[in-house]
């Protein structure tokens, strides 16, 4: 079973936003990890590059095949997480209390859409 | 072998019209288990093709671009079969059988049909009976340092008299086998040829004795560390074994086989393209497909890329034009958005660890 975090929202694509004021913290689920089987590198964007609602912003790569990330909100990339550059296994380690970016979103009424850890607990039963 | 496999928990993928084993634990932990220790493939799925008759030895030979004259009964070789253009249409081992007149070709899965066909189709008014025997035969591979012992410990299998690219017709529990020293994954090893069922208890008496069972993912990063080619990435029909630096396999002085004819062609022309090795600086993972870049333009292609998990360094083989092959020639590889710098290296990530 894969652990779904209270208190966070979470996309389709499987990503999670933990929503800070106007800030929205991004990474992905354990769902998410558990299939991509062991991370070796995380392809981030970097400070300041504009991401858009449910389009690439980088990519997660396991030993089998690369998985792009979908950006579960629009704005500004503030900051990404250097230590996955180091370590990226952080990922399957802990991927709730390992984030990939953080975005100063344009339009904070856009996480309306996004499920919280109920509905992303249904989604991922209908997905079995 | 379908319900051990999904017993194991393992990830079940469609290839080559199979449905195989992609991995049962974990990638890395099963590719070092057969750096290191020894692990097991079940690969079943890979074709037997029997070639018997008066003109046997003559017609492999023609279809095939290594020299067989030169095989003695019990050995092995490695080579091509190549179309008149100079493509290749599959890459193969020859088994020179210890029965006279008796050759066995080993071929890759997808290939099977039409490997079968191309070689019935060269058989026209040669003296020789060509059948497609795969359904009869399953092939366990056994790799790594400790394949010996384990074969000799789990099977009472007396395999040290085997070097490699050599093999023997044995019998294990009153039932036939052919132990092949040989394998795809750049370690000591053998392979295993038995009717599927004996395939069944070979697997689970490797099983019940603690051995790693191994699925095609990381096949896939072993012989790719040790820079063999996969049909498909670094071979195929619009492809020269010359371009793939496989030439050593394919003997031009042989008096004719097919392809022969283009492949002293391309030789006499020049290549136009190589493959190579290619390290890249950052971790992000170069795969097939990926373009290479040099003087503001594309010059190559990845055919295989990973994050070699015995070296820790991300890297890849590529074709690119010829003036770029040189070892610590500067390139970049397109990984989606960005481009990523790397150098021209050697093939070889990782060496092989043959027992000559």
């Amino acid at each position: 079973m894969s652990k779904i975090a209270e208190g966070l929202l979470y996309s389709g694509s499987h990503e999670w936003v933990k929503v800070e004021g106007d800030m929205a913290v991004i990474g992905i689920s354990d769902f998410a990890q558990k299939s991509m089987g062991n991370i070796v590198y995380v392809d981030m964007p970097d400070e300041d590059d504009e991401v858009v609602k449910d389009e690439e912003f980088g990519a997660v790569e396991s030993v089998k095949a690369a998985s792009d990330l979908y950006s579960p909100v629009s704005g500004t990339v503030v900051e990404k997480n250097a230590a996955l550059d180091d370590d990226p296994g952080l990922l399957n380690q802990d991927p709730y209390a390992n984030w990939i970016i953080k975005v100063r979103m344009s339009d904070p009424a856009e996480t309306g859409s996004l499920m919280d850890s109920a509905a992303y607990g249904e989604f991922l039963e209908k997905q079995a | 072998m379908y319900d051990s496999h999904v017993a194991l928990g393992a990830q079940m993928s469609p290839f080559g019209g199979f449905m195989m084993p992609i991995q049962y634990s974990d990638i890395a932990a099963e590719h070092l288990a057969v750096r290191e220790h020894c692990g097991m493939f079940d690969v079943s799925h890979m074709g037997e093709i029997l070639v018997t008759g008066p003109d046997a030895e003559a017609f492999v030979n023609h279809v095939f671009t290594n020299d067989v004259t030169t095989l003695s009964p019990g050995h092995v070789q490695y080579g091509m079969m190549l179309y008149p253009e100079g493509g290749v249409v599959d890459d193969l081992l020859v088994y020179r059988m210890p029965e006279p007149e008796t050759w066995l070709l080993v071929v890759n899965a997808a290939n099977i049909g039409k490997d079968y066909g191309w070689i019935c189709q060269a058989a026209g008014g040669w003296n020789v009976k060509v059948s497609d025997d795969s359904e009869h035969y399953g092939q366990i591979a056994l790799q790594g340092p400790d394949a010996e012992k384990t074969a000799s410990d789990v099977l009472g299998l007396e395999l040290s008299d085997l070097v490699f690219y050599t093999f023997k017709e044995t019998e294990w529990n009153g039932e036939k086998v052919l132990a092949s020293r040989s394998g795809y994954t750049g370690e000591d090893g053998f392979e295993f040829y038995a009717s599927p069922e004996v395939t069944r208890k070979i697997w689970d008496a490797f099983l019940s004795a603690g051995v790693t069972p191994c699925g095609l993912g990381c096949r896939d990063t072993l012989r790719f560390e040790v820079g063999l080619p996969l049909y498909g990435h670094e071979l195929g029909r619009d492809i020269s074994p010359l371009e793939a630096g496989l030439g050593v396999f394919v003997k031009l002085d042989k008096p004719e086989f097919i392809g022969k004819d283009a492949t002293l062609a391309l030789k006499a022309a020049g290549l136009k393209r190589k493959l190579v090795g290619m390290e890249l600086i950052d971790k992000a993972i170069p795969r097939a497909g990926y373009p290479v870049e040099a003087d503001g333009k594309q010059i190559g292609e990845v055919t295989t890329g990973y994050h070699s998990i015995s070296t820790d360094k991300s890297v890849c083989l590529a074709f690119v034009g010829l003036p770029y092959a040189s070892l610590g020639t500067e390139v970049g590889i397109r990984i989606r958005k960005k481009v990523f710098p790397g150098t021209v290296c050697r093939k070889r990530f990782y060496d092989k660890k043959y027992k000559k």
